[in-house]
């Protein structure tokens, strides 16, 4: 590279960022906190209860006909205390699932909210990492009631339980993420209904209410492969108390999840409104 | 303030911005003149740094929108064309979250609120949902939320277009007394009375280029006559009626519904077209509009 040409490369680079983010995603956060703060309480508990009906149903209800079951380590514990930390980490997705997805629908289509906040000084990445931001917070409220849920239940098995709080956080950054990043591509309610017709299979398929092994090999790829499992695999062996260093793999598929959320979402955003 | 040269852009085929140069100085009320997809709101996005261009210059605030977008929009104020106002805040909240997105500090952001609220007459309407309130009250809003970050310069994208008379009044009041703050004012509007009210200079846009350009006094002295006469012969007459009548005035435009004839004395010309026999069924003397400056260089009307 000549002189010249990293000049031009390096000006580029200070352009992207500059025009991309000015670091204020904390505004687009304190919206959402102003909306949320206000409105929809109704909407708010009901997604959080889902995770507890199914608890109390299966767990409770199904538990007693199915009794023990092996944890990550071969233990036996509850299928109650099995399905607990499954349901955890589905409530961090579900909340977060929640903003990012139709609420980031509606603002995109419907609401203009975008145009107005991208006419500022705020840059596409402001808004993506704010919206996101307010999903994952409201994943991880969801995520620590359930917590609540389950200590009362007695359902946590060991003091590694605690981890599992910022471990729903970053479950709820990548589902945020992800989210947004697919809804930024959606145009109608139809493509919408898709996302649903996802979640619920990866939600009763993802090792969430039986173990892995029940699968033949290539379904067991296949579902190894879901993000649901691998927020299932990781908060179940934090509240069995099952750690090991395999774990932090499941740490690096929720990483690589959200910055390539973040990505996408920022690029569509730039795309469809700095035009 | 603004200065934009050989100006183009393109929507892939679509030609929406064909070469438009114009400059405007601080303090100025400048106006885009045109029917509806003449290229002003494409304009107005390049210049409010959220469109970038496909070729020449451009210049805002002293700085070239490509590598300062951030920059320029946190000095200018933007009022869209369709009320993007946040439907989920209240009318304060609004202002402040606006604010907030511009990286201001909330005791400032919190005192411009009240003071903006006041000018856009919304003080007892703090904590009305945005939904609830009339149409000049949200353009008013979006206006407030606006000048939250205190802007150098402020584009407004057709703002009158859907409001009664009155709201109307009322805007146009508070427009003015931006202008004389000195804030620079950059408007597109449809309505001839509008620019005529607001704009110190405009310039006519037509399909993407600049058609005329000018005070509105001087754009109306130099395309058209002191004043026109209007006559209506019934919409099967008029053809006809227009034969006989050539040669009155300084010029005549046939209108589907009704004959325009330009002279310095309307007076005058509708005498001789009384004393060719013919019986107009309504007649009108007015003074010369933009509307008539721009028949005269598209031969079409403004609004359709």
């Amino acid at each position: 590279m000549t002189m010249t040409e990293l000049a031009v490369a390096s000006h580029r680079r200070r352009l992207v960022d500059k025009t991309l983010y000015a670091g204020n995603a904390r505004s687009v956060m304190w919206r959402g906190w102003r909306v949320a703060s206000r409105t929809h309480y109704g909407i708010m508990i009901s997604g959080f209860f889902e995770p507890v009906f199914y608890l109390l149903s299966l767990g409770i209800g199904l538990g007693g006909l199915v009794g023990v079951v092996a944890a990550p380590d071969g233990r036996e514990i509850p299928y109650a205390a099995f399905i607990a930390p499954a349901l955890l980490a589905t409530s961090a997705m579900n909340g977060a699932i929640y903003d990012s997805t139709w609420n980031v629908f509606f603002k995109l289509n419907y609401s203009k909210l975008y145009d107005g906040m991208l006419a500022t000084r705020l840059g596409p990445l402001d808004v993506a990492l704010g919206e996101i931001g307010i999903a994952l917070a409201r994943g991880a409220v969801y995520a620590g009631g359930f917590m609540i849920v389950m200590t009362v239940l007695g359902l946590n098995m060991s003091w590694w339980a605690l981890a599992a709080l910022p471990a729903t956080v970053l479950i709820a950054f990548g589902f945020a993420s992800l989210g947004m990043a697919v809804t930024s591509y959606m145009k109608t309610f139809q493509q919408m209904d898709w996302i649903n017709f996802v979640l619920l299979p990866m939600f009763l398929l993802s090792a969430t209410f039986y173990p892995l092994s029940v699968y033949p090999q290539l379904v067991q790829w296949f579902i190894q492969a879901m993000p649901l499992w691998h927020a299932v695999e990781l908060v179940r062996s934090l509240t069995t108390g099952v750690v090991h260093l395999g774990l932090l793999w499941h740490v690096l598929y929720f990483t690589v999840l959200s910055v390539i959320g973040i990505r996408f979402t920022t690029a569509r955003l730039r795309a469809l409104f700095l035009t | 303030m603004l200065r934009a040269t050989d100006l183009v852009k393109t929507y892939g085929e679509k030609c929406a911005v064909d070469g438009i140069d114009f400059e405007v100085p601080a303090g100025e009320s400048f106006g885009l003149l045109g029917p509806n997809g003449a290229g002003k709101s494409t304009t107005m996005r390049m210049v409010g740094a959220v469109s970038t261009r496909t070729s020449g210059e451009l210049e805002i605030l002293g700085l070239d929108p490509n590598d300062y977008g951030p920059e320029i929009r946190s000095q200018l104020g933007v009022v869209p064309q369709a009320d993007n106002l946040d439907v989920d805040l209240r009318v304060r909240d609004n202002l402040l979250v606006y604010g907030r997105y511009f990286g201001l500090d909330r005791k400032i952001v919190a005192r411009r609120a009240d003071e903006l609220l006041e000018f856009a007459q919304l003080s007892d309407r703090k904590t009305a949902r945005v939904d609830d309130l009339s149409g000049g009250m949200k353009r008013r809003l979006t206006i407030a939320r606006a000048l939250i970050n205190e802007p150098a310069m402020l584009l407004l994208d057709e703002p009158t277009t859907g409001l009664d008379p009155q709201a109307r009044h009322i805007l146009w009041d508070r427009l003015f007394q931006l202008k004389e703050r000195g804030i620079t004012l950059i408007l597109t509007t449809h309505y001839m009375d509008e620019a005529e009210q607001l704009c110190d200079r405009l310039i006519v846009v037509d399909e993407g280029k600049i058609m005329a350009e000018g005070s509105p006094a001087n754009l109306i002295r130099q395309y058209s006559s002191r004043e026109v006469l209007e006559v209506r012969f019934g919409t099967e007459h008029n053809a006809n009626a227009a034969k006989r009548l050539e040669g009155l005035g300084d010029r005549m435009e046939l209108l589907p519904d009704r004959i325009l004839i330009y002279a310095p004395d309307g007076e005058t010309v509708l005498n001789q077209v009384i004393a060719t026999g013919l019986e107009p069924i309504t007649s009108l003397v007015r003074r010369s509009s933009l509307e008539d400056v721009f028949l005269r260089l598209t031969g079409r009307s403004l609004i359709e």
